[in-house]
């Protein structure tokens, strides 16, 4: 089975945010929810990066570590969802996520936060089908049709990548190797423990 | 312009292209244009975490990665956990073996069936307010450290969804009532809580608890007072971590919420299990102790075995239930 990853290469991304786009409207993510955001570093300065984050589908996930309801499982595909039915909006994952990936509906005040929220890997929830009701809830699964995450597929530049982590890793290497030059695979080493040499 | 002259400018400028094309890869793998590119291992190594500019409306969301989040969850499954099982499981062991060798202690001279007021109807209604909500809390605190390991593999994931979810809810309203409770408690008690030289007489007697001894003591002993230092300090401190739980985000970043939840869990912990301490004397560790926080009146007898120098104070200002019938 792949180990599925996302690979942003900062060094091809141009800050269009079209993979934020992508994601809201494929997904229908409601308002004030961002599963995935464009951050950039050294703002108008030489040696300006932007890298695209979302939720990385950690190795060993801390965010199912730290629920109190177990409402989080990792699919055969390394791939982090949870169950929205389970969920009791406590917060704890936020607290635990090194790239703040999970959000919530509402504002954190009284315990209202609402069901949590964040990436799915374009993998839907617990259940597989590409039901109304799951829509709703999680977004499409577009895995389940044998298609990659939209934001990568949508990516201009084809600087974010998402897929079998050997084969985007692969990917990278050889540009780095052609160009001579890479900032390194965003967030690899704080959620898979290991790194490719830029 | 002759077509010699053109000729030779075409030339020239061909001449020029050239000279670049050639010139610039050799310059290129010498000085190489992105040299000042960021390095995300190097960016790590120098700062904790990695934050920049975005476009969102949520602002505090702009950040690439805080590698550091990921350790909390050692201290909140693991040693949360052993702290929170040692205290509160040693504590109700020591109590067993403690009943269990030393058995209730009794009215030594037995009930006088006298009465002396000890807490009036507003001391009583506070406290029980107060340790209902402290109950409550307790287990639904208790629900989300170690419901996933103990409640969860014997009922559906959905019923334990359900519990946590409404426990959830309580946790965060009962918060209320038990912050009120805890600033009447400070308030109302005060005065008879400051540790004075009677305290360390009665701690040099082991409180009358070890031995059969009956140490003198005013309306509170050292060992209610530090019950009541314990419930008025680490209330506070649960109030307090507890709210920025609550209210996240005002003015705490997530390490700030994380350091409040290590400080509410601790607290919490050890607050469980000092008041295992707390209930086990008010109930079956002694004979008439729970008739105080109950009907409100204790007996002489009782008052006069525990709070000596109190009932003295009582009976001098001729409290109305405990004074002497006047003979006819």
């Amino acid at each position: 089975m792949a180990r599925m990853k996302f690979l942003c290469d900062a060094d091809r991304c141009i800050e269009c945010n079209a993979c934020v786009t992508a994601c809201k409207n494929e997904h229908e993510v409601p308002w004030g929810i961002n599963r995935r955001r464009v951050v950039t570093i050294n703002d108008g300065l030489p040696g300006e990066r932007s890298v695209s984050m979302a939720c990385m589908h950690c190795t060993d996930a801390p965010c199912a570590a730290v629920c109190p309801v177990n409402c989080f499982f990792t699919t055969a595909d390394g791939v982090v969802l949870h169950s929205k039915d389970l969920c009791i909006g406590c917060g704890y994952c936020f607290y635990a996520c090194p790239f703040g990936a999970p959000q919530y509906p509402r504002v954190g005040n009284f315990g209202s936060r609402g069901k949590m929220d964040k990436c799915t890997f374009c993998a839907g929830g617990p259940d597989p089908a590409n039901t109304q009701a799951n829509f709703t809830q999680y977004g499409t699964n577009r895995l389940a049709e044998g298609k990659l995450p939209l934001c990568a597929e949508m990516c201009s530049t084809k600087s974010l990548l998402a897929g079998d982590g050997d084969i985007i890793a692969k990917i990278y290497k050889e540009r780095v190797a052609k160009r001579g030059y890479g900032s390194g695979a965003w967030g690899w080493k704080t959620a898979y423990r290991e790194t490719i040499a830029g | 312009m002759t077509l010699q002259t053109r000729i030779r400018t075409i030339v020239g400028v061909f001449a020029i292209a050239f000279a670049v094309a050639f010139v610039t890869p050799a310059a290129a793998q010498s000085v190489n244009p992105t040299a000042s590119s960021v390095n995300e291992e190097k960016l790590l190594k120098e700062l904790n975490q990695i934050s920049g500019r975005c476009t969102l409306p949520n602002q505090t969301a702009c950040n690439i990665e805080i590698p550091a989040n990921r350790e909390w969850r050692d201290f909140q499954q693991v040693t949360l956990r052993w702290i929170a099982a040692i205290s509160i499981v040693g504590v109700f062991a020591l109590l067993v073996i403690f009943y269990l060798t030393r058995g209730m202690v009794k009215i030594e001279s037995g009930r006088s069936g006298r009465t002396v007021t000890r807490f009036n109807g507003y001391e009583r209604f506070v406290h029980w307010m107060t340790a209902t909500c402290f109950i409550i809390l307790a287990l639904s605190g208790l629900n989300i450290t170690f419901g996933k390991a103990l409640l969860l593999p014997i009922m559906s994931p959905e019923a334990f969804t359900a519990i946590s979810q409404w426990g959830k809810y309580f946790h965060n309203y009962l918060s209320f009532p038990f912050t009120i409770g805890t600033i009447m408690i400070f308030l109302m008690w005060i005065g008879g809580n400051i540790p004075n030289k009677t305290d360390i007489e009665w701690a040099k007697r082991g409180g009358g608890i070890v031995g059969k001894d009956h140490p003198p003591a005013y309306r509170f002993n050292g060992g209610q007072k530090m019950i009541y230092w314990i419930v008025v300090l680490g209330g506070a401190a649960v109030a307090i971590s507890g709210y920025i739980l609550m209210f996240p985000f005002y003015g705490t970043t997530v390490s700030g919420v994380q350091l409040a939840q290590i400080v509410h869990g601790i607290v919490a912990a050890l607050f469980i299990a000092a008041m295992l301490g707390h209930i086990y004397i008010g109930t079956i560790g002694m004979e008439g102790a729970f008739e105080a926080m109950g009907s409100g009146e204790v007996d002489v007898n009782w008052a006069k075995e525990h709070h000596k120098l109190w009932l003295e104070e009582e009976m001098g200002k001729g409290s109305p239930r405990a004074k002497a019938q006047p003979a006819e």
